[in-house]
């Protein structure tokens, strides 16, 4: 084992995180952070899918056969999946109705699919879970840090509490109606990318093209 | 002292090793306000011209001058008559203190008292404008050592035009700042945007803020007058109502009507069209492109009609008047670094911008306005449409060659 435990739940909060640096999930981050509280229950989801789902596929990993392992996993993460979303309808129903598909669709999430066959597969059930949790709390990080952004400038709350006092409610604060439609999450994760990068230089990728340099004939 | 031997005398703090090499760029931009620079393209594939890019930019900021002064006349003209029609006795605001203290008054009869009133709307936008963002612009080149240039006076007196003159100042700053940083400077600065930063700007505040960008209320400043744009009006009502609200088609062309600061007169935009078309600097190619799509599609829509949509009954010279049509065209489609860059592609991606704005406009309700959009849309297809043409000379000329 190359990684602690410590490292396995810290590392992908920034260093390896899978928004930022691999760039997955970017659907679900898109359509749900336009409020915190619908933003803070779908993190709460997925980290409880990849925790979960990577326990159990790491605990079956020894039976499951190889030609079939993708259909035993998406059996694991429909049921989780199915289990959180009957658990948000029962005990948060308005948040449920926001959220529409988007519980279901955690099914799809490379996030859940990628822990479960990068790590889950070849690794001890405790160590799994933590892999998954760590990779759900950076998922859910980045969702929240979304979130605060889209709220506060978008509708001037947090969590439904007004922060900054909107004209229409005779306030000073014009909010920014772009933030609340999905197209803004792009510009604030491209952002956040940039940002991230510039602070760890050791996640810029190299480039893929080279620029002429300038011969003169 | 003149002044060149002053800048040759700093020039050493700036270069390489000097003091203050890292603010070359900010040294280097404020010489090339006062003169031409002594660098000349040395690599392969450049054509050597004395149309450089000062000269460019320079022109495409000349071919705006008829529309600016427009602008000055036709918000001040605006904004008069909506006074004096409103006879309202307690006129508040520091624009009409300083008017009355020069002794100029609001009178839409005078000239001198209309362009003053419209200059104190027109100025504050436009310094805005450029101070925002010229700091961004400022700041990238610092970091990533490129030059400040010309470029960004055109894009900021494009994007000051298209606004409504009752834009709050921090929205202009914030509009030209996402344009500038979100259209141009990520992708690496003028020359590397595939999107026009001025309309970017344009459209993040369309979107942001919907209510000071949009509706009728906003195109003359003054509190508690409406007005819509003719537009508006005959997206509502059809054109042929225009003329019960003593909208005439010679008016739409001359400009007197309501709309942002720089696309009301299409008269005063022709102009421009003209001295850009002259001295070469807009590919005549999308405009006759652009043009024939509009007209080809209105026509088609005109011949299909429609009983509960009057935008379809909208002839094509109705189009070419009414809205941003024809600033969009002249100053925003001919761009050429988010066109197309092929010949026959510049035909397309101009038809393609007319087919949009004209579906825009008439088949979606949520839009009474079309060039914007219909403009970056063309701007993300260009290099697609240039990708497939080049890809047919290939295979063309490959087939004559076997």
């Amino acid at each position: 084992m190359s990684q602690t435990r410590k490292q396995l739940l810290i590392d992908p909060l920034v260093d390896n995180n899978p928004i930022t640096l691999q760039v997955l999930g970017i659907c679900s981050a898109l359509a749900v952070t336009s409020s915190l509280n619908v933003a803070f229950v779908m993190s709460l989801a997925v980290i409880a899918v990849t925790g979960f789902s990577s326990l159990f596929i790491s605990m079956l990993r020894n039976y499951i056969p190889n030609s079939i392992r993708i259909i035993v996993q998406m059996v694991i993460i429909a049921s989780l999946v199915i289990l959180v979303d009957q658990i948000i309808k029962a005990y948060a129903y308005e948040i449920s109705k926001t959220l529409s598909v988007f519980v279901g669709l955690i099914i799809t999430n490379c996030i859940v699919m990628g822990r479960a066959e990068a790590f889950a597969m070849k690794n001890t059930p405790v160590d799994s879970f933590i892999d998954g949790v760590g990779n759900g709390l950076g998922y859910g990080l980045l969702l929240m840090c979304v979130g605060v952004f889209r709220e506060l400038f978008g509708s001037g709350s947090l969590f439904g509490i007004t922060i900054l006092d909107p004209v229409s409610n005779g306030g000073w604060y014009v909010p920014n109606g772009l933030l609340l439609l999905p197209p803004s999450a792009f510009f604030i994760i491209g952002f956040l990318i940039w940002g991230i990068r510039s602070w760890k230089k050791s996640q810029v990728e190299a480039r893929e093209y080279k620029i002429q340099t300038l011969e003169v004939h | 002292m003149s002044i060149r031997s002053y800048f040759s005398s700093i020039e050493p703090h700036f270069e390489k090793g000097g003091k203050f090499q890292k603010y070359y760029p900010i040294f280097e931009m404020i010489e090339t306000i006062f003169f031409t620079s002594n660098t000349v393209t040395k690599a392969a594939p450049h054509a050597r011209s004395f149309v450089d890019m000062k000269r460019i930019m320079t022109y495409v900021v000349i071919s705006t001058i008829p529309c600016v002064l427009w602008a000055l006349y036709n918000t001040g003209f605006q904004t008069n008559s909506a006074l004096s029609s409103l006879d309202i006795k307690e006129i508040s605001g520091w624009r009409i203190h300083l008017l009355q203290l020069t002794g100029l008054g609001i009178d839409p009869t005078s000239l001198v008292s209309n362009v003053s009133h419209g200059l104190l709307y027109f100025l504050p936008i436009y310094i805005t404008t450029l101070v925002a963002g010229g700091l961004c612009e400022v700041i990238f080149a610092t970091v990533r050592g490129h030059e400040v240039n010309e470029g960004f006076l055109v894009s900021s007196m494009l994007f000051a035009l298209t606004l409504p003159a009752s834009t709050p100042l921090w929205q202009v700053a914030l509009g030209i700042a996402f344009g500038v940083v979100v259209a141009k400077e990520v992708f690496g600065g003028t020359g590397k945007n595939f999107l026009n930063p001025a309309l970017t700007g344009r459209a993040f505040l369309y979107f942001a803020y919907p209510a000071y960008m949009s509706g009728d209320s906003i195109w003359t400043p003054v509190d508690g007058f409406s007005g819509a744009t003719s537009l508006g009006l005959s997206a509502s009502e059809g054109y042929e109502s225009l003329s019960n609200y003593g909208i005439t088609w010679t008016d739409a062309f001359l400009g007197t009507i309501q709309g942002s600061l720089g696309e009301t007169s299409t008269l005063a935009i022709a102009i421009g069209l003209c001295f850009l078309l002259l001295t070469k600097i807009a590919n005549y190619r999308m405009i006759v492109g652009c043009l024939f799509g509009m007209i080809a599609f209105s026509s088609f829509l005109n011949w299909i009609g429609s009983d509960t949509n009057p935008m379809f009954s909208m002839p094509w010279y109705w189009h070419l008047v009414v809205g941003s049509y024809a600033f969009g065209l002249v100053f925003m489609v001919t761009e050429p670094v988010s066109g197309s860059h092929t010949n026959l592609g510049r035909y397309i991606y101009g038809g393609l911008i007319g087919f949009m704005v004209v579906m825009i406009r008439v088949l979606n309700p949520a839009f009474p306005e079309g060039m914007m959009l219909a403009i970056l849309f063309g701007n993300i297809f260009a290099p697609l449409i240039d990708h497939f043409v080049v890809m047919a000379n290939i295979k063309r000329r490959a087939i004559f060659n076997v």
